[in-house]
């Protein structure tokens, strides 16, 4: 089994690194200048981005009364570790709550997510039954509605049966990715060849035991993509839990740290805990993209090919 | 084969199902009693409140521990207009809102147009706590009827002049009392490169409480129709008076609670802040160099030897239609509002300026503090909070008008328009949204 799939897996890598080999060359001769002006933009749009991380960064080492009077770009009097413990300890430790909560949802939700649009968009590309293309279509037209567009009808939908303001509330429609199931059909289909599926059933593997034992070791790279598109998606959802959730223990992180910021005029002692909150909370995101980053590049370029 | 494929669809779909079933396996009795007599409820009974205010919880801590019968259940969230209000109208839609709520005093008129509050008139000892509370403060929850009242007032902003003393004192030139005598100053200390103030282009409560001081109203209600009055003579004399000083540089014009905002007031250059009660922490927190500096005077007044506040923010807390515990919501709500123990808490956690009278006598608040060179500032506040006029009525969708009046602030001060043809805009756009949703409204 193995061996067909590193076959397969090696004949586009090999065929790419062919075909590299003469367009750096054609790089190589451009001028200087272009390639000079390209790196120049490239650096402005890296500063761009990073400047208000590093601003997050230097404002959270200050104490409250160096903030302001301080440059905002460099170091004053170091108080990271005063303000960590600070915002770790207010009101009893609720901002690692948070921070579990976004994990939870993100994590467990991506990963729900991950296998449900993996097997949908498998048996869309494997399978023929009636009215498939129509069921397709339909999951296609869900990728084009906005999920801020769905959080209030949820919200009136989950009153109805008494979940709001529960940890389903913001689980239950995460678990749901249109799009996911787009990309997983697609890398299916392309990586999922129908002659390995036969071989399998005369094999005598059910088709349950085909898609967990082969199908899905092949579409691992779609099935990453999804979970890191996922992931990102249920922790930047911050308009659903706005709308579901009332109770301080059940926010994810990005709803509190907004919760607390809308306060601080009145409340000036929070705007610390809402730098520091804010650098802390994408740690996770930094982590989970650095361990998945490679075959989060394999599986987005099968999405843009098809 | 064939038959096994359709088998697993079936299957798929038949999980959905189920998983939507058990969704709705949690469905059960809906809340909406209508009451409207105020009568105990019978056994254990348990509230939910939502508020914003940071450590409001240690007070309800307090009421838990004496009321094991009535204990509340503190929800939190961001404050108001960021969001928990737009919350309280889903909640009310769907019939889930909280037994109580945090609702700031311009936005009750809002939630009482949407029929989403109980008249807690009814309820033991609501009409005659009346006289415990500050003038004014009950002004807004009774919405200026007789025999309703929406909510039991928490705070209040009485405003009043932040001033920097020490700058004063050295340039010789005098507090100004009258707001003739602000703008001689503000053209002295603007020979000496400062600012007097900064004009805030999106604080419109702010702008509304100066209106409120020069005895203007923005908004009638006769019980039956609205009468929107954005462009009153009062609130156009308040406006041409901010523009002549906008137009002559006298004033700054930094946007309001933003980094250069606060370092104007942290470097000396704007001398003075003519703002709320619970702006005294504002100040202390956004310009920590200055402290010691600053003292705080009765504002400036239309005419001389008068005696006028302006209030700047303040709230209330409700009870929600819907409520199966009414009596109890209300018993909370005015022990929450008028004991000594829970004001005295408040005031510890989070600065809360009560709205009672005996409140404006806690010992906290009669105390020096160290930031205003040891002035007793809040005995001026208490002072300005008898002086503010008890009949200003806000109109039932303050956010829309907030909005349309700020963009038209920001339009003047950029130099397009003036400050009297944003109020002129913000008046026929209120008009508009007033209409569209169907509230009467007086031509």
């Amino acid at each position: 089994m193995s061996r067909v799939i590193d076959a397969d897996t090696r004949k586009p890598r090999s065929s790419s690194a062919a075909t590299r080999t003469p367009r750096a060359g054609g790089a190589q001769r451009e001028s200087l200048v272009s390639r000079s002006v390209a790196m120049l933009i490239m650096v402005i749009f890296t500063l761009y981005f990073l400047i208000p991380i590093w601003w997050l960064l230097v404002a959270s080492t200050k104490s409250r009364g160096d903030l302001f009077t301080t440059n905002p770009l460099w170091f004053s009097e170091l108080n990271f570790w005063d303000n960590m413990v600070a915002l770790l300890t207010y009101d009893d430790g609720i901002y690692l709550r948070w921070i579990v909560n976004s994990i939870g949802y993100a994590g467990v939700g991506a990963l729900v997510a991950t296998i449900l649009a993996g097997m949908c968009g498998y048996a869309l590309a494997k399978y023929r039954f009636r009215g498939r293309e129509v069921l397709f279509n339909v999951v296609l037209g869900g990728v084009l509605v906005p999920a801020t567009a769905l959080a209030l009808p949820l919200f009136l939908l989950f009153s109805q049966v008494q979940l709001t303001n529960t940890f389903w509330a913001v689980f239950l429609p995460s678990i749901v990715s249109p799009f996911g199931v787009y990309l997983a059909r697609v890398f299916a289909e392309a990586s999922v060849p129908d002659e390995l599926l036969e071989a399998a059933r005369l094999d005598g593997a059910g088709e349950v035991r085909t898609y967990f034992t082969v199908s899905i070791r092949l579409m691992v790279p779609a099935l990453i993509t999804i979970f890191l598109f996922q992931f990102v998606g249920i922790w930047n959802n911050f308009f659903l839990p706005l709308i579901m959730l009332r109770s301080e223990e059940l926010f994810p992180v990005t709803y509190g740290l907004y919760a607390w910021n809308s306060t601080i005029n009145q409340f000036p002692e929070l705007r610390s805990f809402v730098l520091i909150g804010a650098l802390l909370s994408i740690i996770p995101l930094i982590v989970t993209f650095l361990l998945l980053q490679r075959y989060w590049r394999t599986g987005l370029g099968t999405g843009a090919l098809k | 084969m064939r038959h096994m494929k359709r088998a697993a669809g079936v299957a798929v779909i038949a999980t959905v199902a189920l998983t939507m079933a058990a969704c709705s396996a949690g469905g059960g009795s809906g809340s909406g009693s209508d009451a409207a007599a105020c009568e105990p409820s019978d056994g254990e009974v348990t509230l939910t409140f939502t508020s914003w205010i940071p450590g409001i919880e240690d007070a309800v801590a307090i009421w838990n521990d004496a009321n094991p019968d009535i204990q509340v259940e503190v929800q939190t969230g961001p404050s108001g207009n960021a969001g928990t209000y737009q919350n309280f109208f889903n909640q009310l839609e769907a019939g889930n809102a909280p037994d109580l709520g945090q609702i700031e005093y311009d936005a009750i008129p809002n939630f009482r147009v949407q029929d989403g509050l109980e008249n807690l008139a009814a309820c033991e000892g609501i009409v005659a706590a009346e006289d415990q509370f500050v003038d004014w403060t009950w002004g807004q929850v009774s919405l200026g009827t007789e025999d309703e009242v929406y909510g039991v007032p928490q705070d209040s902003g009485p405003m009043a002049l932040f001033y920097r003393s020490d700058l004063f004192e050295q340039n010789g030139i005098a507090v100004p009392t009258t707001w003739e005598e602000y703008r001689e100053a503000a053209v002295q200390i603007r020979a000496l490169g400062g600012y007097i103030t900064n004009f805030s282009q999106s604080d419109i409560n702010q702008f509304a409480g100066f209106v409120w001081q020069g005895d203007g109203q923005w908004f009638t209600n006769n019980g039956d129709e609205w009468t929107v009055d954005l462009t009153s003579d009062t609130s156009i004399t308040v406006a041409d008076y901010w523009q002549d000083l906008i137009e002559n540089d006298l004033v700054a014009v930094y946007p309001p609670w933003t980094d250069e905002w606060n370092n104007a007031y942290n470097s000396g250059e704007v001398w003075t802040w003519n703002s709320a009660v619970w702006g005294a922490n504002s100040i202390a927190s956004g310009a920590p160099d200055t402290a010691g500096k600053w003292s705080v005077a009765k504002s400036p007044q239309w005419e001389a030897g008068a005696s006028a506040a302006g209030n700047w923010g303040g709230s209330s807390i409700a009870v929600f239609k819907g409520t199966d515990h009414l009596y109890e919501a209300a018993k909370f709500a005015l022990w929450l509002n008028t004991s000594e123990e829970s004001l005295t808490s408040l005031n510890e956690t989070a600065a809360i300026y009560p709205a009672t009278t005996a409140g404006l006598e806690l010992p906290v608040l009669q105390e020096g503090v160290e930031f205003y060179g040891g002035q007793k500032i809040y005995e001026v506040f208490a002072e300005a909070a008898g002086e503010v006029n008890p009949d200003f009525v806000w109109g039932p969708t303050m956010t829309q008008t907030y909005a349309d009046v700020s963009d038209g602030f920001k339009a003047a001060i950029a130099g397009d328009g003036t400050l009297a043809d944003a109020l002129a805009d913000g008046q026929a756009k209120t008009i508009a949204a007033l209409e569209a949703q169907s509230i009467p409204v007086a031509k």
